[in-house]
């Protein structure tokens, strides 16, 4: 069931556009995400439903009712800013308290929800304490617990992890996302860090230049991004620039790279979408890249030679030189490879995806 | 006589005004007058204010209207008669106000004597003020930082109290003057102090801080990173200074020259007590109103105002190219240079006594006279008798204490209305609104600081000295009430600078969180904003106050006896030769300073 809807919200700062007919739907209970690169408009967006910013254009929704010029301290949501945002002259406690004293809240109520906010990001005992004897982590949590003191119908996180370094952001991200199942909470949530969306969202918008370009599970984003500027920003794809060379009538698309005079086959359901004699990208990640020394002329085998070998752990990457076209893949042996060595590389129809143009 | 004190105090504040909504550039560090101790570096602030969360429309309507009820009673419309009035003649529109006043040769002369007397002024007080400023922020020797503080005194003396002091210190009857007598025998004092030596003097002590203060906050913005990165480059110190240093600091360099010379061609007390020949336009305008030649007054207000507001145009434009500022702020810190060689050291020392006495003598020199036997000291050099009469007459005397409590009250309604004020216009200044809307208020706002006091005071005195179509039949002139709305003009830019610094430091994610969290304007004023800007707030109200404590060039030509503050009876006790009087009066004045400057000194750093 929607929760939150965007329908067709737009802004501009001065005459730049920064958020464009961006409509999207939040369900009760998810957790969603909206990721993009710096600029796109994501913390604008979140802005927007907070009621921090009003939208030039367009209508947003809560529960069935437009809260479009609701003012944000009659919204009742929670938010996390970036830099926390604790009150510098207000001890923990009062921080907690602050949204239910401005709800004139008994005193015995305010002690008890402000003491319960603070067990539940595991900083009882913090109470007295000033928010800048705090390290970074610890005043992330108070600002958590400040938010959700209010019991808010919706809780916005504008990139509360970055300010963190990269071990106690993975810590916190996991408690985060235990914490919001926990209370049955509804979350949206602004990144531009790709794999802690992944990692936390049921539901993510990618943005760029405004506009939701794809929305979907963080699975369908990985394996099918629908545009190529999505698959570029998820990264660690390997984009191959071709031509269409079979009839508009076959399902078997027949693809000539621009680089490197390759013959590359696959099906693809929609002919609309690769018109013949057009430049297009096909997409294929490292990982799908199959390597191997030896292999005969066939169907989607490009002969090809090792330029760069990168161990990384349980990975090695490997970058090849197909006759001028550059590809990457990802192996678990790189099977006695060296530099200069020539390989074959297969790209299995299946796992090519053909993109729609931005 | 008295007038300095305004110019000083129109120089603290000038630091302190130059902010501007517009960019959101405030004054800057260099600026950062409102606090007392030019040592602090004022912290940087964003490039552009975020847009604060909206208020809704009808407190936003409330502030507006106060805001623009002050602005128009005490800004535009007074300031506008006197052009009108000056472009008419016998109700008719006429040049002729210019032509005769341009005719008199004395009139033209007052003109390029302020212009000259200005452009040296900027000249001396940067020869003074910039090698200062590097010494104290390059170098480091024993007691360095005290004498660096000690640097910045004569910013908050008032110019009267100043200009009495410069007068038992260095006048042709002075200590100084008697003591050179006594040495070489001479029959006649050595030295007049009179002309143009005398005003340059004294311009020079009152104003070098701006370039000195100015100079240090550029210096101390500058990463020292940059520097490094010139000397890694291979460029010497020399090539260093001229490529990367001054660079820098040229627009700080700018903003003070256009200070100094903004105060210098609004300077009154000290052409007044001892320009001698010397006719500085002010000194006309005073006069020609003494005589009576309200035609010729206006004109020369009018005249000697456009110098004022091209001056601030141009400061406001430098203002604005101070981009690089705000990318400084991080990298590299810098240290002080220990001076370690024995002789350099001793010399920076011995050079630091004697520069810190010079600041410390003509203050020195009023707390002696003002305990000197009234009539007893004649030819001596030093007052050959003590008494505590002299104290003991103005607290007492009821004629005599009155002006305290005239003076006390008078700015304390000022400043408070100041910092009332000061809440809407910044309110309204960083909420939404276009460009040209808030460029409008911050030179609204501006436009009184820049102005001569002497200007403030005739616009004043022609707007509201009969009825008016803005205050009916009502005559704010020659009532008590006329002083404090004088002083409330006058300084209420520095509150709104001071409220505007401490408000534009403020992150706008607290106010929003507060909102976030279901508080309403009320509340996130209350329970957020006033408990963080209160002290930054509190220190610029201090300091109006102990300015318009000072105020002398206005009051000296809008004073009724109900309200006849400080500044007017030093004035009179000089006249009457009451020197011990008149110095005792500048010393409680100099002490009620003192006090609030520490007291908003402690405000500065609850602040930080």
């Amino acid at each position: 069931m929607t929760l939150l809807s965007l329908k067709n919200v737009s802004k501009h700062f001065d005459s730049t556009p920064a958020v464009a007919e961006v409509s999207l739907n939040v369900e009760r209970g998810e957790f969603f995400g909206l990721l993009g690169p710096s600029g796109c408009g994501k913390t604008t967006t979140l802005r927007m439903i907070a009621g921090l910013e009003k939208p030039d254009s367009g209508t947003i929704e809560f529960d069935g009712q437009d809260i479009t010029n609701l003012s944000p301290e009659r919204r009742g949501f929670g938010m996390v800013f970036q830099n926390y945002a604790l009150f510098p002259h207000l001890n923990v406690f009062e921080n907690v308290a602050f949204g239910l004293r401005a709800r004139h809240k008994p005193k015995a109520e305010i002690a008890q929800r402000v003491t319960s906010a603070l067990e539940l990001v595991q900083l009882p005992d913090y109470e007295k304490r000033r928010v800048d004897e705090l390290s970074g982590g610890q005043q992330q949590r108070v600002a958590i617990a400040r938010a959700v003191a209010i019991e808010p119908a919706l809780l916005l996180f504008d990139e509360p992890l970055s300010n963190l370094d990269v071990a106690l952001r993975e810590e916190t991200r996991g408690e985060l996302r235990e914490l919001v199942n926990r209370l049955g909470l509804t979350a949206v949530y602004v990144t531009h860090d790709q794999e802690e969306a992944f990692a936390l969202c049921d539901r993510i918008s990618v943005m760029m230049g405004g506009r939701i370009l794809q929305t979907g599970k963080p699975r369908e984003l990985y394996e099918h991004p629908a545009k190529i500027s999505v698959a570029r920003f998820l990264g660690r794809n390997n984009l191959i620039r071709v031509m269409r060379l079979s009839s508009s009538k076959s399902t078997l698309g027949e693809f000539k790279t621009l680089q490197g005079d390759h013959m590359l086959r696959l099906p693809i359901p929609h002919d609309e979408l690769a018109p013949m004699n057009k430049p297009c990208f096909l997409a294929i990640r490292p990982e799908h890249l199959l390597i191997t020394r030896s292999g005969a002329r066939s169907e989607n085998v490009l002969p090809a030679r090792v330029r760069e070998l990168n161990f990384a752990g349980a990975t090695s990457s490997i970058k090849l030189d197909a006759n001028g076209l550059q590809l990457e893949a990802l192996v678990l042996q790189p099977d006695g490879l060296a530099i200069g060595d020539t390989c074959f590389a297969t790209l299995p129809p299946e796992r090519l995806l053909l993109l729609k143009n931005d | 006589m008295t007038d300095q004190a305004e110019e000083a105090g129109s120089g603290s504040m000038e630091d302190g005004a130059g902010g501007d909504w517009e960019t959101g550039r405030r004054g800057d560090g260099e600026k950062n007058t409102q606090s007392p101790n030019p040592q602090q570096p004022a912290p940087h602030l964003p490039a552009f204010p975020s847009p604060r969360l909206s208020l809704s429309p009808s407190p936003r309507l409330f502030l507006f209207l106060v805001t623009g009820v002050v602005l128009l009673y005490g800004v535009i419309y007074p300031n506008l008669h006197v052009v009108v009035s000056s472009l008419q003649r016998n109700n008719q529109w006429s040049l002729v106000n210019y032509r005769e006043a341009l005719s008199q040769s004395v009139v033209l002369e007052s003109v390029f004597t302020s212009l000259g007397v200005s452009i040296l002024t900027v000249l001396f007080c940067a020869l003074v003020g910039i090698p200062l400023a590097f010494l104290f922020e390059r170098y480091s020797f024993p007691a360095s930082r005290l004498f660096a503080v000690l640097a910045a005194l004569p910013l908050v003396l008032p110019p009267l109290v100043g200009t009495v002091a410069f007068i038992f210190l260095c006048g042709e009857s002075g200590i100084l003057a008697r003591l050179v007598q006594l040495v070489f025998y001479l029959e006649t004092p050595p030295w007049s102090l009179r002309g143009w030596t005398a005003l340059l003097l004294f311009h020079t002590y009152t104003m070098y801080p701006f370039f000195y203060v100015l100079t240090g906050a550029g210096l101390r913005r500058i990463d020292a990173g940059l520097a490094e990165a010139g000397r890694s480059l291979g460029a010497g110190s020399v090539h260093v200074l001229f490529r990367v240093v001054l660079p820098q600091l040229t627009p700080s360099l700018v903003a003070a020259g256009l200070l100094t010379f903004m105060t210098s061609m609004a300077s009154f007390s000290a052409p007044l007590l001892f320009g001698g020949s010397v006719r500085v336009l002010t000194l006309e305008i005073f006069t020609a109103r003494q005589r009576g030649d309200l035609e010729l007054a206006l004109t020369e207000t009018v005249i000697l105002a456009a110098f004022s507001l091209g001056a601030l145009t141009f400061f406001q434009r430098y203002e604005g190219t101070r981009k690089f500022a705000a990318a400084a702020m991080k990298g590299t810190g810098r240290r002080l240079k220990p001076i370690t060689s024995g002789k350099a050291r001793a010399a920076a020392i011995v050079g630091g006594v004697l520069f810190a006495s010079l600041l410390v003598l003509p203050a020195a020199t009023l707390v002696l006279v003002s305990f000197a036997q009234d009539g007893r000291w004649t030819t001596q050099t030093l007052p050959p008798a003590y008494t505590l009469a002299n104290y003991a007459r103005i607290l007492t005397e009821k004629d005599a204490s009155g002006v305290f409590i005239n003076s006390l009250s008078m700015s304390a309604i000022a400043a408070l209305a100041a910092l009332v004020w000061s809440f809407c216009v910044v309110t309204l200044a960083m909420g939404k609104g276009s460009r040209a809307w808030k460029r409008l208020l911050s030179l609204l706002v501006l436009v009184p600081w820049a102005l001569p006091g002497t200007v403030v005071a005739v616009a004043l005195a022609e707007a509201y000295g009969k009825p008016s179509p803005l205050l009916g039949s009502y005559v704010l002139i020659g009532t008590f009430w006329i002083l404090p709305v004088v002083y409330f003009l006058r300084f209420m830019p520095l509150v709104v600078r001071a409220v505007q610094a401490s408000m534009e430091q403020l992150d706008p994610a607290l106010e929003e969180a507060a909102g976030s969290l279901g508080a309403r304007w009320w509340q996130r004023f209350r329970r957020v904003t006033l408990p963080l800007v209160w002290p930054g707030a509190a220190a610029g109200t201090l300091l109006a106050f102990v300015i318009a404590l000072g105020e002398y060039v206005a009051s000296v030509l809008l004073f009724v006896p109900s309200n006849r503050p400080i500044s007017i009876a030093i004035a009179s006790e000089l006249r009457d030769l009451n020197l011990g009087a008149a110095a005792a009066y500048g010393v409680v004045l100099m002490g009620i300073i003192a006090v609030s400057m520490i007291i908003a000194a402690k405000f500065e750093r609850w602040r930080s």
